[in-house]
């Protein structure tokens, strides 16, 4: 595996990690603007916008765009996080030229107005089909509660109500402050030939205008609070607790990792043992997510509801006992285990690595192979899990509950907030 | 390059079969057997789903805690799932964990401890598993069309009722390991890095030995209905078409499966294009071919709020209506660069070229190379796939509607 990165007079960075023993090639371009860099304004935008690229440019209809992806025989989509827009296609060899041609027209959309209006239709519908679908919307609620005014409390698709109020100009705004070529990374992955690649990215990218795209980091306050959503359709009850954790650019990142894996994996671990395994819950989870200047430490439940104080408890209890006793060796070296298997298996597909090199990139603007991200892991220490959890007590939680459950006293006494 | 792909059946009947793959550092298995929903007594629907989760309590020497910590110290990504036919064990790893993990596996479905003392824990997880499919609409709505489309036992769910998991008991378990857990009709596939020699070896090691036990059989009783609504208070109505359509492997499979390519596969398809791209009537619109082994069907899925669904169920239907005079050459073209790409970086993963040979083997009792697949898709032309539309005419549609309202059937449809 070889790593190369140019960047472009404009700003515009190209990276690539290249393997070319492989069957395909992975390109994407990732946007570092998300739900993070709306305003109550602009709630959604970023989305929308994501949707909008592949509703026509200058020289295609939205059909051309569509028939043009689908006739390289690509796998191409987008997605919109908090922190990021990343559009990418994965696809052979022989297609690079008007795959790199492609992507790169759909970056400047013409956003034409009944475009815009039609696809407002699929964005609304698209927010009711995750209404109706578990956690029927806790994850983002207990985000809302938990970081408050920060930025990143605000949802990655929006509202029915700031989508439907979102107007084409709002949009075109948004883009001119965003997508800019230093705020883009174009990434690569997988039989690709870099040089070409560069060739082609001056010729399509090189006269996008640059300007300077900045974003706010505060790292989110510490604080316990319990919300309760009554869903009376529901059959399960839906929990979401969070507890601060590492931000993307902390080293201890990945021993918060690993102690959400002794935790909270969704198989060998503590809340599987004692939640899951015995059919006391359905699902009982924990994950850790890194943003730029702050991160969680995310516990998911989801169970009977007349079950639920009782879970918590569990779950509580699980929690304390790790602050005050950390993690065993054994449990780290099998969470280890599990995370160098998982990256392994990962890495042998392009379109996998190119999320991870691009990512990486965005974030930290640095590159890792898939040894030294294994290597980040090996290092981490009982010690190591035991400063994390020092540094970011699980016993401060934002909790949010979704389903039958209406009042809080039913599952108040069991998170102690 | 001649693309080997090893096969060895057993005496007892059960097949192994692997695909080499050395430009990888991973192996993936896929070890199935015939202990499906189907298997399922009338009065305990649940049972396979129930013995599943049993068997990966403890076998062999190794406990329920024991056998999981093993698996993940060798790093393997495992799992277990139950389909109307096989109860399927498989998962991927470093190559070099594969002859171990295979053997613990072998434990799982010839030595399993089934532990008495872990039947009601395991009793509630099969239960939260179907509590959750009553809060996955889409999901519930398509267990009902596929209960319309092949009646039981093959339209079954593996989950089952909850009635049938709390009248299971251990001697209904154990029965049902006894006549269902047997080497006749099992595959064994393996794909990624390994040495076929030893690789067979060990298989003779493990499982020659295994006795094999009687073949099922099964009555059948097809659904009376072909229209459902199931009342939900639900932000979308999500829709479910069903019609016939012929099985993997029938010589028209693969015209049959580019009718639903143009149909479905890809941001140019038809029902993209023409629910979500010109009307904006859903996010998610699709179709699918799915197939038992001696028939088969196109499912098709549309979630829509309560107001858009009559709109949204007639255009699909108009869709499917307008399949039926054919494909146009453009359309069959980006669909044939979409399935050749698709095959091509299915080399790329061990565990899809591992679920890939076992489905192969279990309908065809031969496993296709990528070569032959891909000649096949060349071979495709439109003329063959009008024909066949000409012949199978999407016709006979089963409807699901799970929702606020009951959607109507438009006139001349049936």
């Amino acid at each position: 595996m070889e790593f190369r990165k140019q960047t472009l007079e404009n700003g515009l960075e190209v990276i690539a990690e290249l393997a070319p023993r492989a069957y395909s090639a992975a390109l994407g371009f990732f946007v570092k603007t998300g739900s993070r860099d709306e305003s109550d304004a602009n709630h959604g935008v970023s989305h929308f916008l994501e949707h909008m690229a592949f509703k026509g440019t200058a020289t295609r209809s939205t059909a051309d765009v569509n028939r043009e992806l689908d006739e390289i025989g690509s796998h191409s989509n987008a997605y919109t996080s908090e922190e990021q827009t990343v559009y990418f296609a994965a696809f052979l060899p022989e297609y690079h030229d008007q795959a790199v041609e492609l992507l790169s027209d759909i970056l400047r959309p013409t956003l034409r107005q009944a475009d815009f209006d039609t696809e407002k239709m699929v964005i609304l519908e698209e927010i009711a089909k995750y209404e109706d679908q578990p956690p029927f919307g806790a994850h983002e609620k207990c985000m809302a509660a938990h970081f408050g005014a920060h930025p990143l409390g605000r949802s990655v698709l929006g509202t029915a109500d700031s989508v439907g109020r979102l107007t084409r100009d709002q949009m075109l705004d948004y883009f001119r402050q965003r997508y800019s070529p230093r705020n883009i990374v174009l990434a690569a992955a997988g039989n690709v030939d870099f040089d070409r690649l560069v060739t082609r990215a001056e010729r399509f990218c090189g006269s996008w205008e640059p300007f300077d795209a900045p974003r706010e980091t505060p790292r989110a306050a510490a604080h316990s609070g319990l919300q309760v959503v009554h869903k009376p359709a529901a059959v399960q009850q839906y929990v979401i607790q969070i507890a601060n954790g590492p931000a993307l650019e902390d080293d201890d990142r990945h021993a918060a990792r690993l102690l959400a894996a002794v935790l909270g994996d969704d198989s060998g671990s503590r809340m599987f043992w004692e939640l899951v395994d015995p059919g006391f819950a359905e699902s009982a989870s924990m994950g850790a997510c890194e943003y730029q200047g702050t991160g969680i430490l995310m516990t998911q439940l989801s169970c009977a509801p007349e079950d639920t104080a009782e879970n918590l408890a569990r779950l509580r209890d699980i929690l304390a006992e790790a602050e005050t006793d950390g993690v065993t060796e054994a449990e780290l070296a099998q969470a280890k285990s599990k995370i160098r298997s998982y990256l392994v298996l990962q890495s042998e597909r392009p379109v996998n690595r190119l999320f991870s090199v691009g990512g990486n990139w965005i974030a930290r603007r640095r590159y890792r192979t898939v040894r030294e991200t294994i290597e980040s892991y090996e290092r981490v220490t009982c010690d190591d899990v035991a400063a994390v959890l020092r540094k970011y007590p699980l016993s401060v939680l934002t909790t949010v509950a979704v389903g039958p459950l209406s009042a809080p006293d039913q599952i108040l006494a069991a998170t102690g907030a | 390059m001649i693309q080997p792909i090893y096969t060895h059946q057993f005496e007892n009947g059960l097949v192994l079969v692997a695909e080499p793959m050395d430009w990888l550092e991973s192996a993936a298995f896929s070890l199935l057997v015939v202990a499906g929903c189907c298997r399922d007594p009338a009065d305990r629907l649940g049972l396979a789903n129930l013995t599943c989760e049993m068997a990966q309590r403890g076998c062999g020497s190794r406990d329920s805690r024991q056998f999981v910590s093993d698996l993940e110290l060798l790093g393997a990504d495992t799992s277990a799932s139950v389909s109307t036919v096989h109860c399927s064990y498989g998962g991927a790893m470093p190559a070099e964990s594969l002859l171990e993990t295979l053997a613990i596996y072998v434990d799982v479905v010839r030595r399993p401890h089934l532990p008495p003392e872990q039947l009601e824990d395991a009793r509630l997880v099969c239960i939260q598993e179907i509590r959750a499919i009553e809060d996955d609409l889409a999901q519930k709505a398509f267990q009902e069309l596929r209960r319309l489309q092949y009646g039981s036992p093959f339209g079954r769910s593996a989950p089952g009722t909850i009635e049938g998991l709390e009248s299971a008991r251990q001697d209904d378990l154990a029965r049902f390991f006894r006549d269902t857990y047997r080497p006749n009709g099992a595959i064994l596939s393996v794909a990624g890095k390994f040495d076929w020699p030893q690789l067979l070896d060990h298989a003779a090691s493990l499982l020659a030995d295994w006795t094999a036990g009687t073949a099922p059989v099964c009555e059948e009783t097809p659904a009376a209905e072909r229209v459902v609504h199931l009342p939900q208070d639900s932000s979308q109505t999500h829709i479910g078409i069903g019609y016939p359509s012929v099985p993997y492997a029938h010589p028209d499979y693969y015209e049959a499966r580019a009718a639903v390519g143009v149909l479905s596969d890809g941001m140019s398809s038809r029902l993209f294009t023409e629910v979500r791209e010109n009307r904006g009537l859903c996010y998610a619109v699709q179709a699918m071919c799915h197939s038992l082994r001696d028939r088969g069907s196109v499912l098709c899925y549309a979630g829509t709020t309560t107001e858009r669904a009559q709109e949204t169920l007639e255009v699909v239907l108009a869709e499917l209506i307008r399949l039926g005079r054919g494909v146009a050459q453009d359309e069959l073209d980006r669909l044939k660069a979409k399935l050749k790409s698709s095959l091509i970086m299915q080399q790329e993963s061990s565990t899809s070229r591992s679920n890939s040979i076992a489905a192969d083997w279990y309908h065809l009792g031969r496993v296709q190379t990528v070569d032959e697949v891909r000649a096949i898709i060349d071979g495709l032309s439109r003329d063959r796939i009008d024909a066949y539309l000409e012949s199978h005419p999407p016709r006979d549609f089963r409807l699901v509607t799970l929702g606020e309202r009951p959607l109507e059937l438009p006139v001349g449809i049936s």
